[in-house]
């Protein structure tokens, strides 16, 4: 089955992350919830503020620690990493807040004032009050809070993944991408059986406190230490022997980048060289992590590059642009372009062939004067996008209504009817698969987005093995690829479409 | 027997600025104060020009009193008249804000908090049981305090457990498995312990049925005498109270109103004296045939 053989590195890596949020987490809640009860103020703050946090979907707030770190690193100017562990470990901690704390709080509020007057009346320290008397007594609710906090915890680290933190987000959102359901499954039930395993753990230890026996309290500890120790055995043994680091390479969240992940990787190793793959980045998250030296090698568009990593505006033609962004990154960020693999990936806009020819649209400029009966579905980021705004600019493009979907679900809302336009990628062999037309953009208005492989900054030893890959991969070739992996029937794995690939292009 | 309690309202502060000095003889019991106890006699507890303030609201002001060693005193007054503020004073639960509280001729203030309070037998208010410790653990709470090994602590709540008429075979239960009864035994047997010279109980059978509530007050009144106590009760059993304690203090409003033998304080007409003790003493009346008030003198 796919995935399972990166099943034990992102279990033990989930694991690992959760576990460490988790004990941040009751680290800032502990002496919060105890300073809490006697200053209200305090209370209402931190409490509300633990509500806010919870309010933010967990992926915006795992996100939003990006820009912030980045923040302050540049304040700061120590190198505070702004990808992959700590974000993911400050946004985890911060989302488990609110259940500790309304453990800790309802378990200490708990305790009767006369147990607690009796305390001091008989001479008991203040810590010895805290820990036989308070602590003790509120424990089995404190405990439940942080059962719940360990089954949230583990289930929000899935989206670690989108920060740069291996987790089983790996392999959840890579099989989406690749409508690969089992491997969805494999991670998605991961996952559950480790917030299972871990609730029945705790739920133990909470029964052996309330009872104050022994027996069901350590059976839930060694279970606890089990499956840590399980999964760090799997995991162990899974690694290659091989001690050199491995090169890293990166992908976005879509099969063309996973196949030419796998291309690469099968081509270094050949070599003797190490690999391994991140995948399932955010678009944004994987340039900033090969410019931060998270990853080494990343497959990324010279359009998306030229808009987003540079943020430039006016959208000049290729032979004007492809230098100066080469020039620009190499400058502000010291990422390479190593490669220009010689296909284009352009945003384009699709609809079904049926469709085009009832409605005589062949270009954009076609498509403009019936565009506000007609309904658009995007991917998530192409509403914010300087492509869009460009596009509006251009045609005057307006429609009777637009909803954003992840890029599977946006091609099955124009299978299903309930959208006439998506926004499609050149290269993506779902396109003559479901029988859809590009529609031509006739006044370019959208840059060109040549697909390119970009170099972590002092790797110049990768920048000069990568350099065969200039211009061998045509437009047709990729797409092929990418069908293989993307239709419904007959799948391949990104490996194997990567292997056809590898003979199809002679590399 | 003569009065052996002292009050006095509103004390002169001037007879008290020795108590900043830190650790400091006590003033002879009384000494500056109108008091009656005859000289070179122990008081177990004294209190002179005590004042108390708790969130800026008085609580008690210019309480003075001797408590002489061996007494069985009852301490009664209104809800919030300050019964419970005054016990907390005596192991420093609560500091005055001016005064001075002696416990057998030591100054409280210059005894560490924590000393103190294993020191004193304290019932609190509502039972104070452990919910998560056993019978056996909750009373042998401060010998666990002072370091006492296992064995030696189940001795002695075994012991205890006799002393109080509880069974044996409940000594592994816990607290939420007793009668009201039964944990009231518990809650004096932890406070009896250590062989405390001076037991502070607050309504300790406050919640039982008047059987069980006369059966326990025997007992406490026998083991007052057996072990040679000085007993502050605070108690809202008036009729009880009048008979069985040696004497009686009354307090209104964070004052003391009254003081002095069962006989004499019921004479006493303050309205709020009377308020609380002209019933009870119908009853006390009826139930001991009883001609009329002072008899018991």
């Amino acid at each position: 089955m796919s995935g399972l053989d990166t099943l034990p590195a992102a279990l033990a890596a989930h694991l690992a992350i959760s576990a460490a949020a988790l004990l941040l987490a009751l680290l800032v809640a502990v002496p919060l919830a105890l300073v809490m009860p006697a200053r209200p103020w305090l209370r209402r703050g931190v409490m509300g503020f633990a509500s806010v946090v919870q309010t933010v979907p967990a992926l915006a707030l795992l996100a939003l620690f990006f820009p912030l770190l980045v923040l302050l690193r540049n304040v700061t100017g120590l190198p505070v990493p702004s990808l992959g562990l700590l974000p993911s470990l400050l946004a985890l901690a911060l989302y488990a807040l609110l259940p500790l704390l309304r453990g800790l709080a309802g378990g200490l509020a708990a305790v009767p004032d006369a147990v607690r007057d009796a305390a001091r009346a008989i001479g008991m320290s203040d810590w010895q009050r805290l820990f036989h008397v308070e602590l003790s007594l509120a424990a089995p609710v404190v405990m439940g809070g942080v059962r719940t906090a360990a089954v949230w915890t583990i289930g929000a680290a899935t989206l670690a993944t989108m920060v740069g933190q291996k987790s089983l987000g790996d392999l959840i959102f890579a099989g989406l991408q690749l409508q690969d359901w089992r491997q969805v499954l494999l991670g998605c039930a991961a996952a559950a059986g480790v917030a299972l395993l871990v609730d029945g753990a705790l739920g133990w230890c909470q029964a052996g406190i309330a009872q104050r026996r022994w027996r069901p309290a350590l059976q839930g500890l060694v279970l606890l230490l089990a499956i840590g120790g399980g999964v760090t055995g799997w995991w162990l043994q899974s690694l290659p022997a091989s001690a050199a680091k491995p090169v890293t390479i990166g992908t976005k969240t879509f099969s063309e980048q996973y196949i030419l992940a796998e291309l690469i990787a099968a081509d270094l190793a050949a070599t003797g060289q190490p690999t391994s793959i991140r995948s399932g980045l955010g678009s944004g998250i994987a340039f900033q992590s090969v410019a931060a030296g998270g990853i080494d090698i990343s497959i990324d568009y010279s359009g998306t590059l030229w808009t987003q990593a540079l943020g430039r505006r006016t959208m000049p033609p290729r032979d004007v642009m492809l230098p100066i962004l080469a020039r620009e990154l190499k400058a502000r960020y010291g990422v390479t372009v190593a490669a220009r693999l010689g296909f284009e990936n352009a945003y384009a806009l699709a609809m079904r062939r049926a469709d085009a020819q009832r409605l005589g649209i062949k270009t954009i400029s076609d498509l403009a004067r019936v565009s506000r009966k007609l309904r658009l579905a995007t991917d998530l980021e192409f509403q914010s996008r300087a492509e869009w705004t460009a596009l509006q600019r251009a045609y005057g493009l307006g429609f009777a209504d637009i909803r954003s979907f992840t890029p599977v679900l946006m091609m099955a809302a124009l299978g299903d009817g309930s959208a006439d336009i998506i926004t499609a990628y050149s290269s993506d062999g779902t396109l003559a698969g479901n029988d859809l037309v590009l529609i031509t953009d006739d006044r370019s208005a959208l840059p060109a987005y040549d697909a390119v492989l970009l170099v972590a900054p002092g790797r110049d030893d990768l920048v000069a093995r990568l350099a065969r890959y200039e211009g061998r991969i045509s437009v047709d070739a990729m797409r092929q690829a990418n069908w293989q992996a993307d239709r419904p029937t007959d799948k391949r794995s990104p490996a194997q479409a990567a292997t056809w690939l590898k003979a199809k292009t002679g590399l | 027997m003569g009065a052996r309690i002292s009050l006095r309202s509103g004390g002169a502060p001037e007879a008290f600025l020795g108590l900043w000095r830190g650790r400091l003889l006590c003033h002879k019991a009384g000494m500056g104060t109108n008091h009656t106890m005859s000289a070179g006699q122990a008081a177990a507890l004294t209190m002179s020009g005590v004042t108390l303030a708790l969130g800026g609201r008085s609580v008690l002001s210019g309480v003075d009193l001797v408590v002489p060693d061996g007494a069985l005193v009852a301490l009664i007054g209104g809800s919030g008249a300050g019964k419970t503020s005054l016990l907390r004073l005596v192991n420093r639960m609560v500091q005055p804000a001016a005064g001075q509280i002696c416990v057998a001729g030591q100054d409280v203030a210059g005894i560490d908090a924590e000393t103190l309070r294993r020191g004193i037998g304290y019932a609190v208010q509502g039972g104070g049981l452990f919910p998560h410790w056993t019978v056996a653990d909750n009373i042998a709470a401060v010998p666990w305090l002072m370091g006492w090994d296992k064995p030696r602590r189940l001795a002695r709540a075994a012991q205890l457990m006799e002393m109080v008429e509880l069974p044996a075979d409940l000594a592994g239960r816990f607290p939420g498995q007793l009668s009201g009864g039964q944990a009231s035994r518990v809650g004096l047997a932890r406070a009896l312990a250590i062989n405390p010279r001076l037991l502070l109980l607050d309504e300790p059978f406050g919640a039982l049925d008047p059987e069980t509530r006369h059966a326990l007050a025997d007992r406490l009144g026998a083991l007052h005498r057996a072990q040679g106590l000085t007993t502050i009760l605070v108690t809202h059993d008036i009729a009880d109270a009048l008979l069985r304690a040696d004497l009686m203090l009354v307090l209104d409003a964070g004052r003391i109103v009254a003081s002095g033998p069962p006989a004499e304080v019921a004479r006493n007409p303050h309205p709020a004296v009377q308020a609380l003790v002209s019933g009870p003493l119908e009853l006390a009346r009826t139930l001991t045939g009883l001609a009329g008030p002072g008899v018991a003198g």
